[in-house]
């Protein structure tokens, strides 16, 4: 268990609702849950969900910590909104998904070749290289995220793709050097390590 | 008069990044239209909707309003625009969540900080490129420069997922919005109003890391729009663009279907209407030719 | 009543009835047929010029009855206004033109049917008299109230205010019933975040100030006798007799014996407790709340909801009570205001809150972080450990609370079930009233409340489950011992602000009723009817039949079983009528010879004229505006073969009038009265389930006619039935060009 995660067990003592209210984004807003389940029904994903948003609620107001930090549920959450646009009661559904996902993730406990976790994650490390995300650069990492043969398998299939999306210009091999970016990459770098700072702050209660 | 905004393009409306042809067939739209962008300079990426996870909440909202301060600074005057869904929605949602919560306001400034830039608050809500069409243009002015009325196109109006939900066009419903087939029947094309999948998901940015639940989506969006005799797909987002046209192929594989259907941007639709030749509405930038529509165009 | 009777008969030209029927035809016939004193047209009656023209013929003494052939009797009720004034109204407009179409081939039947609206018209009128009220009764303004809760408090103190002293008979030895052992209430007031203060301390201050409000405590009625206006109640314990004017019953409920539900760990262990109980905990917590067992401060708390209700087990309550899921929400908050890190948890199956306010505390309940789950509880153990289904994750789940609070409902207190000790001296009456006494919770032995001199019993009439019986839709406090009002929990399950406006309701109603009474005037619906029943004891059989049948317990019986009418108790529907089988009892303006004298004028033509008549006795609250609204949609017809009468209730249908009807040559009758049942709409509560019952028998005469029985039909019409309505006539218009016409034709 990361330190994290201890230091937050022992800080919460089974009130998970609280946990999720404090240091998941818009997680507030989920207690006024009233389990009516539209949002289970709205969700284009939803049957591939193990616990759908309905029961993650329910999971958090019953207190099953482990089993709602142990899925890998909101994960399949695409941002399409329908949850929140459908809700009766104003519960920020996808941004509460969203928040658990990166709380998980935070905690040391992101499910392991979740292929969403990763490629987010390839999509982030991008975007703060250049300020910028290199849709190229991002592309190739995506084949090779599960290892180098699976990547060339992945980039061959897709290379048809590729071709076609070159010609439509609508790809620049170009963008594999350098690219386009923010003129001052190490600023905007700078700038989000101080976000990430503060942020990591106020969950661990160092309130500045 | 020309109307003129501040512009945010966003990633993929670069120059030859995946959604390039909205880039094109946008300045020629606009040019039309008599509207004037003015980039802004030095934007940076919005995070778009898979980016809570590795930037969290802070980061994520930190990001877009640096590209708000900007813009306010280079075009103090003018509403911020984007074209992208994903890069209106991230800013307006930076714009709201910082004017709610004074405590993430502050440290978003103390990050931008670092880069010596400020951000003052919300103006005015951050707007869509359709929103601009539909609000400041109206349905009237956007049939005004029509030359070439788009008779007999069956046009399928995809509107999909973030430049409806949660914020969307205003007067429009979340379940059934009808700004699209207001535009096509503005260019004299035929809206399939009752094309059912108009605002179902085609599965975002998880078309990457799930491409099989993804492609069920997609695959659901192209039959509907097969069954109601479409010619073609017509979106405002790059996204949907991207993942309803490119995997047609894979879905045909997986599916067995015959799957061979155009999908474009609104914006090369209207360029076609107002006259613009094929490769001025970037239709030479689709996987799939739109043939109907180039033929009007090379008419 | 005038020496000379004069009918005075005014045609309407007007809304298309001039061009559509020939309106000299129907001024003949009024005047030869009908034989009335004097027939006038006029183009637009409803008019203040055609009024006016009325109104003089009434001052200068040509008009002592009227007959007026224009629209329906439900329509320009205000212009049509002439007092007491018997009065007929032919129907040319809904019940002519507006059902027939505008068809030359049609109309001669359409002629034909105004032609025998206006000889039924003239001839209705001329057996009216002009009611008068009885004198009966003086006013009395007292009002009692029987039960000193929050609803018996409201109602004193509303009826205070407005100016009519009350008295308050408490069987217990303080004022505030249930609410005063609470500790706080659901809040009545916005933004309804937090339980706020009983206020049963400033209404127990309020009464004492208030000099026309006289309290009893330690009392009960031994004896209540009379009717509106003129109730004599001995009030034992205070030691006195006194007269009201009215009565409103507020007694309540008892709490459900929580004994019956040890599979819930009520009794297993003092930890268990009910949602009274805890108010009591409570009330007498200094600082934190501890548990019973060994005063250990409550950390974790769990409301098990529907505790012994909405259940069809064994000793379990079937209904809602509607009021515990607000008041666990409560509960809950007492906790989380105490301390908010105690663990609340509500498990429910339905989460019910009534209204807005109960919405928005429900929201309360979660802001203050109320953890509320779909759960049913199957165990509560005597280590309290709570076994429950997660309906909502579809998974066995336990919680292991410091306490238990069960929400177990509440049992009106509505003292004897009349129904199920009633005398069964008839069997007709014990075959009407069956359907009741099939649900009833079995409270035989139960002490009786008001203790009512009345033949029918000690008590109000109860519905279902013990609840008394009041018109659910129309008529909400309306028992069926007129002058008596139920509000509160006693009426149907409920909470304090409902009770509260229920108080204020009742409180209403029996102004209204002490006011009618000295008048002479009926309740609702009939509210204003001077007519009441006259009964012609000479006939008399002392069959009982009417002191049976009333729906209202309006007669009594001497010693020689003869009817004793008590007019103020009355609503004047006719059952009595319609049940008496030697037709001694009759209103001044509706009575056997009215609705006789129209069956009899009406032309029935030979039976090779292929023209058959039809018989349509509505009822005038739903069914007969059923059709009027059919009528004005345009867009329905019936048959014109049909004859419509209405009647004050099905109730009122007096069995000759079929047999007379078919005698004479009507082919077909059709009868339409309001719902029966349980979930009756009658506006008199059983005179549509009496004639429907009286109906049954009437085979046997058919029989005698050697008659098809098909000839005579029953319905339920609601007054939203506007298709329904008319269908049943063409119905029966089908009927008959199947079976053929009737043989009796003169």
């Amino acid at each position: 268990m990361s330190d994290l995660n201890q230091k937050m067990v022992e800080k919460y003592k089974g009130n998970f609702l609280q946990e999720v209210i404090n240091n998941v984004e818009e997680g507030e807003t989920m207690k006024m849950c009233m389990q009516c389940g539209v949002c289970s029904g709205s969700c284009p994903l939803g049957p591939h969900w193990e616990y759908p948003p309905q029961h993650i609620f329910m999971l958090i107001r019953a207190g099953k910590r482990d089993e709602v930090l142990n899925t890998d549920s909101f994960w399949n959450c695409t941002s399409c909104y329908n949850c929140i646009a459908r809700c009766p009661r104003g519960v920020q559904i996808t941004h509460v998904m969203h928040g658990l996902a990166r709380y998980q993730k935070v905690l040391g406990l992101a499910p392991k070749n979740q292929p969403t976790e990763k490629f987010s994650q390839l999509f982030w490390d991008n975007l703060v290289q250049k300020g910028r995300v290199n849709e190229l650069k991002l592309g190739l990492s995506l084949y090779f995220m599960n290892g180098f043969g699976e990547g060339i398998k992945t980039a061959l299939k897709n290379q048809k793709l590729g071709m076609a999306m070159m010609k439509a210009k609508r790809m620049n091999p170009a963008e594999m050097f350098g690219g386009h970016g923010v003129k001052d990459p190490a600023g905007f770098q700078k700038m989000v390590k101080k976000a990430h700072e503060l942020e990591a702050a106020r969950i661990a209660g160092e309130e500045s | 008069m020309a109307h003129e905004y501040s512009f945010y393009p966003g990633c993929s409306s670069q120059k030859g990044a995946s959604g390039s042809n909205q880039m094109v067939s946008n300045e020629t739209m606009c040019d039309k239209l008599d509207i004037k962008l003015n980039a802004i300079d030095d934007w940076n990426c919005c995070g778009a909707s898979v980016g809570y996870s590795g930037g969290g909440e802070l980061a994520r909202l930190t990001i877009s309003a640096r590209n708000i301060a900007i813009s306010e600074k280079q075009h103090p005057d003018q509403d911020l625009i984007a074209t992208c869904p994903a890069c209106w929605l991230a800013t307006r949602e930076t714009q709201e969540r910082l004017h709610d919560d004074p405590q993430m306001m502050s440290d978003a400034n103390k990050a931008l900080a670092e880069i010596g830039v400020e951000y003052q608050g919300i103006k005015k809500p951050a707007r869509h490129m359709t929103e601009v069409l539909v609000e400041d243009i109206g349905f009237d002015g956007i049939a005004k420069p029509v030359t070439k009325p788009l008779e007999g196109l069956k046009i399928a109006g995809y509107v999909g997922c973030q430049s409806n939900r949660p914020y969307g066009i205003a007067g429009e419903s979340f379940e059934n919005p009808m700004y699209l087939d207001k535009m096509s029947e503005a260019v004299g094309a035929e809206a399939l109003t009752g094309y059912e999948k108009k605002a179902s998901c085609c599965g975002g940015a998880l078309m990457f890391s799930e491409q099989e639940k993804s492609q069920a989506l997609v695959k659901e969006i192209i039959e509907a729009a097969y069954d109601h005799g479409a010619d073609m797909i017509m979106t405002p987002c790059a996204m949907c663009q991207m993942n309803v046209e490119a995997y047609q192929s894979d879905i045909n594989e997986k599916y067995g279907t015959k799957f061979d259907i155009p999908v474009v941007f609104y914006s090369q639709v209207l360029s076609v209407a107002y006259g613009s030749t094929a490769s001025e509405a970037a239709l030479d930038g689709q996987l799939i030719a739109p043939k109907k529509l180039i033929d009007i165009a090379n008419k | 009543m005038a020496d000379e009777m004069k009918v005075a008969g005014y045609i309407c030209t007007g809304c298309g009835i001039g061009d559509r029927l020939d309106a000299g035809q129907l001024e003949m016939i009024a005047t030869r047929e009908g034989r009335i004193a004097s027939c006038k047209q006029h183009e637009f009656l409803c008019s203040a010029e055609g009024v006016k023209m009325i109104k003089d013929d009434i001052d200068s003494g040509e008009a002592t009855h009227l007959m007026i052939a224009a629209c329906s009797r439900r329509a320009k009720t205000d212009a049509f206004s002439f007092g007491e004034i018997p009065m007929a109204r032919a129907n040319l407009r809904e019940g002519v033109i507006w059902i027939r179409p505008e068809d030359p081939e049609q109309d001669e039947t359409t002629q034909e049917m105004a032609d025998d609206y206006i000889r039924m018209a003239c001839n209705e009128v001329k057996q009216m008299n002009k009611p008068e009220r009885s004198g009966e009764q003086e006013l009395n303004k007292n009002i009692l109230v029987v039960g000193g809760g929050v609803t018996g408090m409201t109602a004193a103190i509303e009826a205070s205010k407005a100016g009519y002293p009350a008295t308050i008979v408490e069987k217990s030895d303080h004022l505030g019933g249930a609410l005063a052992g609470f500790s706080k209430k659901v809040p009545s007031k916005a933004p309804y975040a937090e339980p706020e203060d009983t206020g049963i301390a400033e209404m127990i201050a309020a009464i004492e100030a208030d000099d026309t409000i006289t309290v009893h405590l330690n009392s009960k009625l031994a004896k209540t006798s009379g009717a509106p206006g003129r109730f004599v109640a001995e009030i034992e314990g205070a030691g006195v007799t006194s007269e009201f004017g009215a009565i409103i019953q507020a007694t309540g409920f008892t709490p459900y014996d929580a004994n019956n539900l040890p599979e819930l760990g009520y009794g297993k262990t003092p930890d268990v407790v009910t949602q009274l109980e805890l108010e009591a905990l409570v009330k007498d917590a200094d600082g934190a709340i501890k548990r019973p067992s060994d005063g250990k401060e409550v950390e974790s708390v769990v409301f098990v909801q529907c505790a012994g209700q909405r259940s069809t087990k064994e000793n379990h309550l079937e209904y809602c009570s509607g009021f515990c899921c607000t008041t666990s929400i409560k509960q809950a908050m007492y906790f989380k205001e105490a301390n908010g890190d105690i663990n609340t948890t509500i498990l429910f199956d339905d989460l019910r809150t009534p209204g807005a306010a109960g919405e928005d505390f429900y929201r309360a309940g979660q802001e203050a972080g109320v953890t509320f789950r779909k759960g049913k509880v199957s165990e509560v153990d005597g280590s309290l450990n709570v076994k429950f289904d997660d309906l909502i994750l579809g998974m066995e789940d336990n919680i292991q609370p410091d306490l238990v609070v069960l929400a177990t409902g509440m049992v009106p207190n509505s003292g004897v079930n009349i129904e199920a000790i009633a005398p069964k001296d008839d069997e007709e009456a014990e075959a009407g009233e069956q359907t009741e006494n099939d649900d009833v919770v079995a409270v035989i032995d139960a002490e009786s409340i008001l203790n009512l001199d009345y033949r029918q019993g000690p008590d109000v009439p109860q519905l279902v489950n013990g609840f008394t019986d009041s018109h659910f839709i129309c008529f909400p406090y309306e028992t069926r011992r007129t002058g008596i009002y139920t509000a509160g929990p006693v009426r149907r399950p409920m909470d304090v602000e409902q009770a509260k406006s229920d108080a204020m309701g009742a409180a209403m109603k029996a102004i209204q009723a002490a006011e009618n009474a000295a008048l002479g005037r009926a309740a609702h619906p009939r509210s204003g009817d001077l007519s009441f029943p006259k009964f012609r004891l000479e006939g008399c059989t002392q069959c009982k039949r009417c002191t049976v049948e009333c729906p209202f317990g309006a007669i009594n019986e001497d010693e020689k079983g003869y009817p004793q009418f008590n007019e103020a108790r009355c609503r004047r529907c006719g059952t009595c009528m319609g049940a008496c089988p030697v037709r001694v009892i009759s209103f001044e303006n509706y009575n056997i010879m009215t609705v006789s004298e129209q069956i009899k004028n009406v032309d029935i033509p030979d039976e090779f004229d292929e023209k058959p008549r039809i018989l349509v006795l509505a009822c005038e609250n739903d069914a007969y505006p059923a059709l009027d609204m059919a009528a004005a949609t345009g867009k329905i017809e019936y048959s014109a073969f049909a004859r419509v009468i209405p009647v004050r209730c099905l109730g009122s249908v007096s069995t000759i009038w079929i047999q007379e009807s078919l005698d004479s040559g009507f082919d077909g009758v059709v009868l339409m009265g309001c719902k029966k049942g349980a979930d009756y709409q009658c506006h008199f509560v059983k005179g549509s389930e009496m004639a429907h019952y009286r109906m049954g028998k009437i085979g046997d005469t058919l029989e005698t006619l050697s008659l098809e029985k098909e000839r005579v039909a029953i319905y339920e019409v609601a007054i939203t039935d506007i298709e329904k309505a008319p269908q049943y006539i063409n119905d029966m218009a089908a009927t008959i060009e199947e079976i053929g016409m009737s043989p009796f034709k003169f």
